[in-house]
């Protein structure tokens, strides 16, 4: 088949487009523009990015002696992406832009390019498998490295996308063994170290990357009661689960450690509580989506529940789950309106889409609306869902242990 | 490489020498350098030889003639300039638009001029520019041709309007070389860049015409081995080579032009006739370079038109290319006028002395579908699949 490869410059895209051609494909290596940084006014957007890592993509590709672009996406992921990072901080959520990125930009406006080119499917060198079920349905399962397992910030891709998804190195052991192979085949990149931080914000500080971004206001501090503990200088710096420089001089009563369980953009408020406030049985998610075929066992109350795992950050621990459907929001609400925040735009609440329930049989702590809950069965993924709200207790009894 | 250029070069490559070295080698490598010179002086339309300064390129003779003339206008100072203003056009190369911005850091005051809509300057209000403010201006800086649209400059006005004012004019002729005539002592300029690998020549030599009278203060320091304001041993192979590639492309220049521009004009109706909505972008016949033709495709992104040309093997250019290789929205269409999605929807087609009438035809075969496909591929900044239907 005719494969786009999305080369970002790392070892991992690297080895999947050679591999992408060891497989008898006819590939083509493409590296995204995404950042742009500020020219001046008259040489206007001369300025660019990742020099280094188109170079090193460059490289390969020229090893492999596939042609290789730099497509400019950098005006999509501007709006899509960094903008969209920026509104739900502002609106007090913690989102997750790779997973936005793979949902927006690769897997849609470069997917949608690729097709209307003539390719059928795009490469990436995200560790994650697509297998087929019995009827020939794509699903999405998680790739055999667990430690490097990215099915997590792909969940949100549907059946249509994983219908032209290539993932060349999923099914590879380990991470040494795609390093040992770029070594072999004699990729420079092949001892690159691994990128973690958010590729738009280079020194990795979100919270001064933030504030420079978004008006800081001067709040409140309170505990659950609505006590008055403190100021903060601009509640989005915070983030639920957080311990240290809470800004708090008085001790709490019971001596013990306070956390961020509540951040409300509305009232400006930053809300502290114990651990235990930190703990979460129930999740509700918003902007549902299935990766391959729902699951048709699932039904739509409690009683109807499916057992599952849910995950709900890239490296967290699946927890045992049980999950059911919620209403269909048919229409978004109105933006609403931040008084804190007004010059940035923040989006509607909850957008229109499908809900979805979650119990987790082992409490969850510090759970921050926008975050993702990915939902597997086995290695398989199942869907997605945005956290738009958590509380304490479950809906469904508490399982039963066997033998207990 | 053409076989001639090809033949000098490697030759002068296996002979090694030093033309600053006082021996009997060096001294013949030294002839075979001042040859060059000659025959690159008489082509281009200097006084004497002496005024064909050697570069490595395009990018350095710019370099030198603007900052060289303007520290010379100066007292060899950025402190206190007595005469601040550098005058050039929106539309220059970067290697002119940086050198600008970089003097305007250091205290110049810079004046872009502004171009119609097809890129050409605004004759009327350079002069007016001009004659502004002549004690203060150091020097004015204009394309003969601009490389990405093919406008042909008026550098001939400029040049009679600068030498009555006593302003040093410097003409970017890169573009130019090879495609129009140049004679340097009748555009009355002080300094033009011209450079070997845009005809055909190998990369790493270009020179700067530079008048006799002007003596711009060095860049290059240790040695001045050319007329004491350029440093660096010479490359002889590179120098004969650049000149034999001179030879070959103004012998004929005439019957060579008038060819390309049958066949660029071949080209610019068969994409008229065939491409809904295609616009050509700056002027027709005599005022564009006879090898350029470039296009705005509406609703095609350039990355997806080259690509698709690309992948059927005709190879052609989206406009201006960043460091990282992101075709960007060129600064010369955002300065014609248009918006910054037109600039994306760019595809400038290059003719070459071996381009063929069949060759034109095939691209014009070629072209209709992959507009088509580009156009289905469609813009970045349209709103995705994913936001339609879905809200």
């Amino acid at each position: 088949m005719r494969v786009l490869v999305a080369m970002s410059g790392g070892v991992d895209s690297s080895v999947a487009a050679a591999r992408a051609v060891d497989a008898g494909h006819e590939v083509v290596g493409v590296h995204l523009a995404l950042s742009r940084m500020p020219g001046t006014l008259r040489t206007g957007s001369r300025g660019c990015c990742t020099i280094e890592d188109s170079r090193d993509a460059h490289r390969v590709a020229g090893m492999l002696d596939i042609p290789f672009y730099v497509w400019d996406f950098s005006e999509r992921f501007k709006e899509d992406i960094v903008d969209d990072f920026i509104a739900e901080y502002a609106a007090g959520r913690t989102p997750n832009p790779c997973m936005r990125c793979n949902e927006r930009i690769k897997f849609a406006a470069l997917l949608d390019r690729a097709l209307a080119l003539g390719f059928d499917a795009i490469a990436t060198g995200h560790y994650a498998e697509v297998l087929r079920d019995d009827e020939g349905r794509p699903e999405l399962h998680r790739g055999e490295d667990l430690v490097k397992d990215q099915s997590y910030v792909l969940g949100v891709l549907t059946s249509d996308q994983l219908e032209h998804c290539y993932f060349p190195i999923g099914a590879t052991a380990s991470k040494a063994e795609v390093r040992a192979e770029a070594a072999e085949r004699g990729f420079s990149v092949a001892n690159k170290p691994d990128s973690y931080d958010i590729c738009f914000i280079p020194d990795g500080d979100t919270k001064a990357w933030l504030a420079d971004k978004i008006p800081m206001r001067p709040g409140l501090i309170k505990d659950s009661e609505g006590e008055v503990l403190g100021r903060h200088d601009g509640a989005m710096t915070y983030t639920i689960g957080q311990r240290k420089d809470l800004g708090i001089e008085k001790p709490a009563s019971d001596g013990k450690p306070r956390f961020v369980t509540g951040l409300d953009p509305a009232t400006n408020t930053v809300t502290v509580g114990s651990r235990a406030d930190l703990a979460v049985s129930h999740l509700t998610g918003i902007r549902t989506s299935w990766a391959g075929a729902a699951p048709s066992d699932m039904g739509s109350t409690p009683e109807t529940a499916i057992d599952c795992e849910v995950q709900i950050r890239a490296h967290a621990d699946p927890v045992p789950a049980r999950a059911w459907l919620g209403e269909f929001v048919a229409e978004a609400p109105e933006h609403e309106v931040n008084p804190i925040v007004d010059e940035v735009e923040v989006p509607a609440a909850r957008p229109a889409g499908q809900l979805m329930h979650v119990d987790v049989d082992e409490e969850l702590s510090g759970v921050a609306p926008g975050q993702t809950m990915v939902i597997y069965r086995g290695t398989r993924v199942l869907g997605q869902a945005t956290i738009d709200s958590t509380t304490k207790d479950r809906i469904t009894p508490a399982p039963e242990f066997a033998g207990a | 490489m053409p076989a001639e250029v090809l033949e000098v070069y490697t030759k002068e490559l296996a002979r090694r020498a030093n033309p600053s070295a006082l021996h009997a080698v060096g001294q013949a490598a030294r002839m075979r350098i001042e040859e060059a010179r000659e025959g690159i002086a008489r082509a281009v339309g200097a006084a004497t030889s002496s005024e064909v300064i050697f570069t490595s390129g395009g990018t350095e003779a710019d370099n030198f003639a603007l900052k060289g003339l303007y520290l010379a206008r100066n007292n060899g100072t950025f402190t206190e300039p007595a005469r601040p203003r550098v005058l050039t056009t929106t539309i220059e190369h970067p290697a002119i638009l940086e050198t600008v911005e970089w003097l305007e850091s250091l205290g110049a005051e810079a004046v872009y001029l502004d171009v119609d809509s097809a890129g050409r300057l605004d004759l009327d209000a350079a002069t007016a520019e001009l004659r502004r403010d002549p004690e203060r201006t150091a020097l004015i800086s204009v394309m003969a041709a601009n490389n990405e649209i093919g406008t042909l400059q008026p550098i001939a006005e400029i040049g009679e309007i600068a030498a009555e004012l006593g302003i040093p004019f410097h003409i970017d002729a890169v573009q130019a070389l090879g495609q129009i005539p140049l004679d340097f002592a009748a555009l009355k300029a002080t300094a033009m860049t011209i450079t070997a690998h845009k005809i055909g020549g190998p990369v790493g030599i270009g020179a700067l015409l530079l008048d006799r009278a002007a003596n711009p203060t060095p860049i290059l320091h240790g040695g001045g081995q050319e007329r004491s304001v350029r440093s660096g041993t010479l490359d002889v192979a590179g120098a004969v080579a650049f000149a034999a590639a001179v030879d070959l492309v103004t012998a004929d220049l005439e019957s060579r032009s008038a060819r390309l521009s049958g066949l660029r004009d071949r080209l610019i109706a068969g994409i008229e006739s065939s491409i809904d909505g295609a616009v050509l972008s700056g002027p027709r016949g005599a005022d564009r370079l006879p090898a350029n033709a470039h296009f705005t495709f509406p609703g095609c992104e350039g990355d997806s038109l080259l690509f698709g040309l690309d992948a059927r093997g005709l190879a052609t250019s989206t406009g201006s290319a960043c460091s990282a290789g992101v075709s960007r929205p060129s600064h010369v269409l955002l300065a014609c006028g248009l918006d910054e999605d037109s600039a994306r929807t760019t595809q400038r087609f290059t003719l070459g002395h071996d381009t063929t009438e069949a060759d034109v035809d095939t691209l014009l075969a070629t072209l209709p579908e992959v507009v088509g496909q580009a156009r289905r591929a469609g813009m970045v900044s349209a709103t995705p699949r994913w936001m339609q239907g879905a809200s």
